[in-house]
């Protein structure tokens, strides 16, 4: 397939852009990357995707898409080298509701606790940690969400691990517990030991400075 | 083999009615359990430990959660009326369209039923800016699905019933026909289809709900 005919504007930074290429990387589609400057948005970006304005966007055979998990489907269901989601409907549904839950109930908490202060930002934590460990439940005891390899759930949530830990870090508040989220604690490190996975985390160092900006802000 | 169906739902709830409108469309029987939201039964806590809410689907003794991930499971489960095109463009557009209703439109005509003032003048801009995008969304066709309904048309039912409810409960208006000619047709045709008829609340008794639940009765136009 023509690299011309697969685009995706994404940021660096975005753990949401991130899910896309690893998804990408995975079926091993040629693409062209567009950076954007996220203050500045493209007129491309803005066309592209009128409606939230936001990374990331694939455009296939100028066809545009947002919303990452849509895009996450959108590739499954176009490239099917290495399917993402599993073929008996239950199990896709349960990928389905887990892929949400983390977006709805772990993201959101884990920023808000990056970015709040003082009473509000323990409660976040609470939350944090609290649907963390429902999230683990999700793994039904298996290495990964996807069974032995990676699947839906795993490269949806997978990167919170990184993240949770940075802003663990910078709020000096431990998100992650290894001692009540033992099998959490193990997927986020395997997750981030493949090597596909690996080759595309933005670079530690640059990424920890980045949120450390972000944080001065609030 | 004997299929086993149940739906936890509750009669007022948008999201327990569009599963009962697609288990309708596709003629599937099911088993109907009405919840009291202030006394869940411990089934539906059973069900849905995680999220605690309505509807719950089962089938077959498997269990599932979240109105947009039940119907997908049901359009795949049972091949009749398929509420997603066979395009993979269309379907994701579709989905991003479900998701897009659910994630902005009941928080927005929430706000703008219940809050006042300033605050409710940004609520009912904020309002008017989604429906423009459902309204531009609909192009020439009868429904969001194109000749027939589907995934957006049911995940939409929020704008093509429970708004004018809304609406007269709370004293607002959000959706008028100079601004949404198009939308306004497609909730009229929504609502005309049997298997979304027969799914409705009753519309007063809606009113009457929202209005004690939610302490209306002097909200200022």
């Amino acid at each position: 397939m023509a690299e011309e005919s697969v685009k995706l504007l994404g940021y660096w930074g975005s753990p949401f852009a991130l899910r896309v290429k690893w998804a990408l990387k995975l079926e091993g589609i040629q693409y062209h990357y567009v950076e954007e400057d996220l203050p500045n948005k493209s007129p491309m970006l803005l066309q592209y995707n009128p409606v939230y304005k936001k990374i990331p966007v694939l455009v296939h055979d100028d066809k545009p898409l947002a919303e990452s998990l849509v895009i996450l489907e959108y590739i499954d269901e176009v490239w099917k080298q290495n399917p993402l989601l599993p073929i008996d409907p239950y199990e896709r549904a349960k990928a389905r509701f887990w892929a949400k839950f983390a977006d709805d109930k772990c993201v959101p908490p884990v920023m808000a606790a990056f970015s709040k202060k003082g009473e509000e930002q323990e409660r976040a934590a609470r939350e944090a940690r609290e649907n963390l460990k429902t999230l683990e439940s999700g793994l039904e005891g298996k290495r990964f969400f996807g069974g032995e390899t990676i699947g839906f759930v795993d490269i949806a949530a997978g990167w919170i691990g990184c993240w949770a830990r940075m802003t663990g870090e910078i709020i000096g508040i431990n998100l992650i517990d290894a001692e009540t989220m033992p099998l959490l604690d193990a997927w986020f490190q395997d997750f981030l030991e493949v090597p596909f996975i690996k080759e595309f985390m933005p670079p530690q160092d640059k990424l920890l400075e980045h949120c450390k900006e972000s944080h001065k802000k609030f | 083999m004997a299929e086993e169906v149940l739906l936890f739902g509750f009669w007022g709830s948008p999201f327990s009615r569009r599963v009962e409108m697609v288990l309708k469309l596709k003629g599937i029987e099911y088993k109907y359990i009405d919840e009291d939201f202030s006394n869940k039964s411990p089934s539906l806590l059973k069900y849905n430990p995680i999220h605690k809410k309505v509807p719950v689907f089962v089938h077959n003794g498997k269990h599932l959660a979240e109105s947009l991930v039940i119907l997908e499971y049901i359009d795949e489960t049972w091949k009749d009326h398929p509420i997603l095109p066979k395009d993979p463009y269309k379907i994701a557009n579709a989905r991003f369209w479900a998701k897009f209703i659910d994630e902005k439109y009941l928080s927005a005509i929430w706000k703008s039923c219940t809050s006042e003032g300033k605050e409710r003048e940004k609520a009912v801009e904020e309002t008017s800016e989604l429906l423009q995008f459902l309204e531009n969304e609909l192009k020439e066709q009868k429904y969001f699905g194109g000749e027939t309904i589907g995934l957006v048309d049911i995940a939409a039912n929020i704008i093509g019933y429970w708004l004018e409810i809304f609406e007269e409960a709370f004293g607002v208006e959000l959706l008028r026909k100079e601004k949404f000619p198009k939308l306004c047709n497609w909730a009229n045709e929504f609502v005309s289809v049997s298997a979304i008829k027969e799914n409705l609340p009753p519309r007063d008794k809606l009113i009457a709900f929202l209005r004690n639940r939610f302490g209306v009765g002097n909200a200022s136009k």
